[in-house]
Formats: structure tokens, C-alpha cells, sequence
């Protein structure tokens, strides 16, 4: 026993004390760069993450925002629409004529095609949207006194023309399996050199409703419905939230009941959407008889969805309030409302706006409510009012996303840059709000 | 605050007067994601071609999901249509009843096929619905017994068939292709190999027995896929070597990254589909409640264009999309149906 106790004291006197100081200092300092370096590794894969979602969905969405068309002369023949000359009385005839005829015509004539080889002329007006016939329509409707006249035209070229003028399809392989032959492509290069075919600016992708065509499917309905869905949002949940936060966090007696209600509160936030979605159908539709697929059920049911999320934001920007701001205020002889109006709500109202504005995006964003009511749909015509179908910008991303055709393939990203877009303006407003308004003590 | 209040005002108003909702003036649908794309080409020429008519409104949601939501009862509040790509059960059809909703017209628009496909790198492929039954069943007859089926790999199944790992993306069991890939593939394998007889042997219970041939192994092989046919596509992507099911119209505009599998021997397309010799396929349909007819603006008109030659004829935008147009006679009986206004 002895000659193993013994050598301890001695050790002990000898080195410990500065080497003990040394190794601690050292670990430490290791321990500190590991932290630091495991905070940078984490920021890093999150960036790496974000840059691979942003790559992904530029590098397949930018085309989204170019269409080709096709700038046809086209000759509004009187003969083929109108040939009795009746629209003067019935301008109905006006919306049933046969318009892809002046379509055919004028690309028989620009193509040099025989028009008595029907395969032929077949071809050649699929290169051409099917939309062409409501576009011609248009311009003769808007203008009857272009009937007669011959008019450079733009008509939007087919899906699959647009994917293949785009390079979005494998033209290797052969020519029975791809949905441009080669005859197509042959008119294509020769449209292409004469200028004819040309690659313009999208407008159509935030301006049109849904369709089946993708070369005039838009976002414009599902926009438009989004924006319904968040005025409904923001008009109810942000009263109505920071009316209960007030009420929680400065009147209410804090007791076993208010506990609770604290409680479900913060139950309710982390809630799954869907059963929102539930809650919403059984409620507005069932119940309250409201249209399906209108914008106000989603809001309402949106609104729901947020509230938590505005009633834990503002109650934390309460909080944050000092005390002595309304120890000041009621010593003054302010009224409890007074102190909470003019000192309190304002100086908490950075925090309140950013939560609402997250809680916003986080609404604007979400389809799975969205699906049990109905505006899971594919919607053409624009909402009048928040009472007609429509559908969300999120479920547009979705409906497309499912869709066959190729062309829809980047139409689906270029959406989701669009959502991204809004999102991104709206967390900076968020950022700004409180930049220009958070005082600090 | 004051400005606060008066815009609550007007949303309770909003909300207020939402409730008492006029009659619809637009024909909503919802239902099976199959007919979905048929459906949203009709819808969309129908609002072009009679601009007294709103579009209507196509939700998708499943065959399942949109016969509940037409079971809900009769009014402007429940929907119109409803699209199924398998036909109405007596269990719904009595769900309807229960609901008020008693008078129904079914219509028929067609067939979609059921293909098999791999990529477009990959050799032809040849299957028949006994190796697909032995690579994909959850338990096989060997030897007198059923085991859990020991394939790994498809050389092993058919010597003919490549020699890797079996990987098939069948569609999940909610979908109503699945159905038809366990009857038409499954069940018809299992007879093929002589199995079914086996199976009997062994299983006195007849409903037992006839559930064992169509079960799938779930050792990871054979792999549900619960979303659409893009997700198919991509599983595909990314696993040279699996093969998927799709529906014709998908893979017809895809087929420039996919390469199509015979089924005994035969190459799905629409002709071999309509003349009755590719083996996978199925009637897609859409039901209407008799009683909307004349109440919602358009409805009628809808279910004519629907069943116009200009829109299910062989020459039409559908079958250009992959619709399997039905024989003339039948679309003909169709529309005298509808006309005549024969109920289930």
C-alpha cells in the first residue's frame, strides 16, 4: 500500500498545478473550435441544401418564363366567317366560327404545303395551340372590322413545339416515340430562320387560368385566389389575434383555466393542417352552407391555421414590453386601456407584424387544408369574387406537377419561383417592418 | 382601430351573406385522377365553345373520394359529377340512396390501358402476366407448398427476362389501377403457372385462396406508389432497372424516356386496346345526378359534349391524348342512354 501512496504527493507537488491550468485552457479552446466548427458545418449543409433546392428549381424553371409563338399572317376571310354576313344581327355567329381554318390557311401558304395532303396539313396545324381558335376569336370579337382585312397574328405554339424549340426534348431518339417528328422540326428550323418562330416573354403564365394545354396554362386564377385567401387571412386572424393576446397577456386573471387555454393554444399551432382542412369542410361547406371551392372557405379556414401562430407571436412581443414602460404610464394616470393602446401595442408592434407576416407565408404556402374543400381544382375561369371557385398558388404548383406533358415540367418550377418570389417579398417586409420600427432598452 | 373594426364589419357581412349562397351557376366535378386530364380537355373546350357557360370546375381527389363527395345528397352545395375510372360499388350506390341521392346516370367514356415500362436505355422487354405473377406475388407455390417467394432477380423467373434485380413501381392500393393490375396481371398469372389450382389445394377457403394469388411482396421489390404516375417516372429515373405501371396516355407522353413492355407479346397502343388483344385495360367512366339536370346551368350540355364524337370518337382531342375510344355501336348507346335518361 505504501509505496503506491507515496509517489502521489510527490507528483502532486512537483507538476500539477501549472500542467492542470495548461490542459484545461487547451481543451477548452478545442472544445470552443469544435463548437464553432459544428456551427459552421451546420450553416454550411443548410446552404448547400438551399442552393441545391434554388438550382434544381432555376435551372428547370427559368424556360417557364419564355413561350414560343408563332406570328402567322392571318387573313380574316369574310367567306369563312361569316358567309351569310348575318353579324350585324346575330353576333353570336362571331363566337362559333370556324377559326383554326384561318390557322390552317395561313401556315398552308407560309409553309408552301399542298392542302389536298391531309396528313400533311394535320402537322402543320399541330404546330399551332389549340388555344389559337379562342385567341382569333378574340381579336375578331374585340375589332369585327379586322374581317376582311389580313393581320400579323402571334398564336402561341403547341406544348410539345415549345419544348422541342427549347431543347427539352431528346431528339435522338426516334421518331415514332418523341411528340415532334421530323417533318416538324424541319418547318420549325425554317420558321425559326424566316423569324416567324420566336421566343417572347411568358406574360401568359401570370395572366392565364388553368388549362390542359400547357403553352396556356397560367397562374393568373390561382394568384388571384391566394390573394383573396390572404386579405380574408389578414382582415380576420390580425384583429382578432391580438385582440385575445391583449386580453391573455394583460387583463386575464392568471389561474388554472387560462393555463389551459394557454395551453391549447400552443396545441393548436402545431396542429396538422389537414385536420384544419377537416374542420373547415364539416363547418363552412357542410354545415354553414358555403360555396365549394370558393377563396372565402379557404380563408376562413387559413385563418384558423394562423391564429396560434399570431396570438404566441404577439403575446411574446407584449412581453417583451418592459414593465416600467407601463409602471410609467399608469403612475401618470393612465388608464390600464390608455397604457396598453398608446404605450404598449405600439412599442409590441414589430414583433406583432412579423409574426403576422410569417404567419401569413406559412398560410400562403399550404394546400393540405386546401384539398378537403374542394380547391384542390382545376379552375379556368377568374373569381369575380372570393364566393366563385378558385384555387391556390401551392396547389397550382401541385396540379402541375402531376401532369404528363413535358412542357409542364418547367411550368410546374417556374410557379414555384413565382411562390418563392412572394414568399421572399413578403418575409422582407417582415424584416423591414421591424428594422424601421423595434426600439430597443 | 376604428378602420380595424369596419373592415371586420365588412368580412362579417361578407361571411353572413356567403351563407345564404344563390344557386351555382357552374357544373362542379370532382373524382378520379385517371379521367382528370380527359375531363379538364372537355371542360376547357366546353367553356371556349359555349361562352354562355361558365367552365366547369374539375377537382381531383380519387375515383373513391369523388363518389363520396357525389353521395353527400342533392342541392347546390354537393357536386355534379363525379369520375371513376372503376365502376360504381352496390355499397355506394346504396350510400347514394341513403343520401337522397337516388337517381343516377352512369356513362361510359371509354378504355385507358395499363402498360408496363422501363427506360428507354434498356433492352425490349417481353413480359407475360406468369412472370410478372412470379416476381411480384407474396408467396409462391414451390414444390406443393407456398413459401414466400425466394426471386431475387427476374433471369430467375423467365431465363428470357434481363438478369437484375426485380424492382417494379406498382401503383398504392388506393388507386383504382391497382385493381385492375391485380385482376387482369395478378389473378391470371396465378392461374397461368397452374398456382390457383395449388393454392386451392391447399386452402379450403375460397376467398382466402383467391386473396393469396393477387397478395404483392412487400420484401421491398416490389414497391407501392401512392402518388401519380410522375412519381412512377422518377422512381424510374433514378433506378434504371425498375419497371413501372402506367396508364397509355402517360407513357405516350413520355415515351421518348420510357420503353414500353409487351404483354403476351402484344404492344399496348390504342388500336390493340380497342380491338380487345392487349390484356390490361379498363372501362373509365363519370356519373351523373339525374337530378341536377336542368337545375345547374350547362350540366346537360356538358354530359352531351362529353359524349360527342368530336370529343370520345376515335378522331377526337381525347383519344389524341390516349383515350381508348369505344366501339361505335357502344358510344352510340351511350348517348341514347343519357338521352333517354336510364338510371342505375
Amino acid at each position: 500500500m505504501t509505496d503506491i501512496v507515496s509517489p502521489v504527493p510527490s507528483s502532486f507537488t512537483k507538476t500539477v498545478s501549472p500542467a492542470r491550468r495548461d490542459i484545461g485552457i487547451k481543451r477548452r479552446y478545442a472544445a470552443e473550435r469544435r463548437f464553432r466548427m459544428y456551427g459552421i458545418a451546420a450553416i454550411l449543409t443548410g446552404l448547400f441544401f438551399l442552393f441545391l433546392l434554388l438550382w434544381t428549381v432555376i435551372s428547370n424553371g427559368y424556360t417557364a418564363f419564355q413561350q414560343t409563338t408563332i406570328t402567322l399572317p392571318i387573313e380574316f376571310s369574310e367567306k369563312i366567317i361569316d358567309p351569310k354576313n348575318e353579324r350585324a344581327e346575330n353576333p353570336g355567329k362571331l363566337m362559333a366560327a370556324n377559326y383554326p381554318l384561318l390557322v390552317r390557311d395561313a401556315l398552308i401558304k407560309v409553309l408552301n404545303i399542298d392542302p389536298s395532303n391531309r396528313a400533311l396539313v394535320k402537322r402543320a396545324t399541330d404546330m399551332v395551340s389549340a388555344s389559337a381558335r379562342t385567341q382569333l376569336r378574340d381579336v375578331v370579337v374585340a375589332n369585327p372590322a379586322v374581317i376582311g382585312t389580313t393581320v400579323n397574328v402571334s398564336l402561341l405554339a403547341e406544348g410539345n413545339v415549345d419544348s422541342a424549340n427549347k431543347g427539352q426534348i431528346d431528339l435522338d431518339v426516334d421518331e415514332a416515340r418523341r411528340k415532334v417528328n421530323n417533318q416538324q422540326l424541319a418547318w420549325m428550323k425554317q420558321l425559326n430562320d424566316a423569324g416567324v418562330m420566336t421566343k417572347e416573354f411568358n406574360t401568359g403564365l401570370f395572366t392565364y387560368g388553368a388549362s390542359s394545354r400547357p403553352e396556356a396554362a397560367g397562374v393568373g386564377v390561382a394568384a388571384l385566389g391566394s390573394l383573396y385567401m390572404m386579405l380574408i387571412v389578414l382582415v380576420l386572424s390580425l384583429p382578432i389575434g391580438v385582440a385575445a393576446s391583449i386580453y391573455l397577456e394583460e387583463f386575464a386573471p392568471k389561474n388554472r383555466f387560462t393555463d389551459l387555454i394557454e395551453v391549447n393554444i400552443n396545441n393548436l399551432a402545431a396542429v396538422p393542417s389537414i385536420v384544419y382542412g377537416l374542420l373547415g369542410l364539416s363547418i363552412f361547406i357542410n354545415f354553414a352552407g358555403m360555396p365549394r371551392s370558393a377563396a372565402v372557405v379557404g380563408g376562413l379556414v387559413l385563418t384558423l391555421m394562423t391564429l396560434p401562430t399570431i396570438i404566441i407571436a404577439t403575446r411574446a412581443a407584449l412581453k417583451a414590453v418592459p414593465p416600467s414602460i407601463r409602471a410609467a404610464a399608469l403612475g401618470l394616470g393612465a388608464s390600464k386601456m390608455q397604457t396598453i393602446f398608446h404605450h404598449v401595442l405600439p412599442l409590441a408592434a414589430p414583433g406583432i407584424l412579423t409574426g403576422t407576416i410569417i404567419g401569413l407565408a406559412h398560410a400562403l404556402g399550404e394546400t393540405a387544408p386546401l384539398l378537403l374543400i374542394g380547391m384542390v381544382a382545376f379552375v379556368v375561369d377568374f373569381p369575380g369574387s372570393p364566393m366563385q371557385p378558385s384555387t391556390a398558388l401551392p396547389v397550382q404548383i401541385y396540379m402541375w406537377a402531376n401532369e404528363a406533358e413535358r412542357a409542364f415540367v418547367e411550368r410546374t418550377s417556374g410557379a414555384i419561383i413565382i411562390l418563392l418570389a412572394f414568399l421572399i417579398v413578403m418575409n422582407f417586409g417582415a424584416i423591414l417592418l421591424r428594422r424601421r420600427f423595434e426600439r430597443r432598452w | 382601430m376604428k378602420k380595424y373594426l369596419g373592415s371586420c364589419a365588412l368580412v362579417a357581412i361578407m361571411i353572413a351573406s356567403a351563407g345564404t349562397a344563390a344557386a351555382r351557376d357552374q357544373v362542379q366535378i370532382a373524382g378520379s385522377s385517371t379521367v382528370l386530364p380527359y375531363a379538364k380537355i372537355v371542360a376547357e373546350t366546353f367553356g371556349e365553345t359555349f361562352p354562355d357557360f361558365k367552365t366547369p370546375v374539375v377537382e381531383s381527389g380519387g375515383s373513391s373520394g369523388g363518389l363520396k363527395e357525389f353521395c353527400k345528397g342533392v342541392g347546390p352545395d354537393t357536386i355534379d359529377i363525379a369520375n371513376s375510372s372503376r365502376k360504381i360499388k352496390d355499397s355506394e350506390v346504396e350510400a347514394c340512396k341513403a343520401a337522397g341521392v337516388t337517381e343516377i346516370q352512369e356513362i361510359k367514356i371509354g378504355y385507358d390501358g395499363i402498360v408496363f415500362a422501363t427506360d428507354a436505355g434498356n433492352a425490349d422487354l417481353k413480359l407475360e402476366p406468369k412472370d410478372l405473377y412470379l416476381a411480384l406475388a407474396a408467396e409462391i407455390v414451390v414444390d406443393g407448398k407456398l413459401v414466400a417467394n425466394p426471386n431475387k432477380k427476374w433471369s430467375e423467373v423467365n431465363a428470357a427476362l434481363p438478369d437484375v434485380e426485380i424492382a417494379a413501381y406498382i401503383p398504392g392500393e388506393k388507386h383504382g389501377t391497382r385493381e385492375v393490375f391485380e385482376e387482369k396481371i395478378l389473378a391470371h398469372g396465378c392461374k397461368d403457372t397452374g398456382a390457383a389450382d395449388a393454392i386451392k389445394a391447399l386452402i379450403a377457403d375460397e376467398k382466402e385462396a383467391a386473396a393469396k394469388c393477387i397478395a404483392v411482396r412487400k420484401d421491398g421489390m416490389a414497391v407501392d406508389i401512392d402518388g401519380d404516375y410522375t412519381e412512377t417516372l422518377a422512381r424510374i429515373d433514378s433506378n434504371k432497372n425498375g419497371i413501372g405501371v402506367f396508364g397509355l396516355s402517360f407513357y405516350e407522353n413520355n415515351a421518348d424516356k420510357l420503353k414500353v413492355a409487351t404483354v403476351n407479346g402484344i404492344v399496348p397502343s390504342t388500336e390493340t386496346i380497342a380491338s380487345g388483344e392487349y390484356p390490361v385495360s379498363r372501362p373509365l367512366f363519370f356519373y351523373v345526378k339525374k337530378a341536377h339536370l336542368g337545375v345547374i346551368p350547362g350540366l346537360k350540355e356538358y354530359v352531351e359534349f362529353f359524349t360527342d364524337d368530336q370529343m370520345i370518337g376515335p378522331d377526337s382531342p381525347l383519344a389524341a391524348y390516349g383515350l381508348v375510344a369505344a366501339p361505335d355501336a357502344e358510344r352510340e348507346e351511350i348517348r341514347k342512354a343519357f338521352e333517354a335518361g336510364n338510371v342505375m
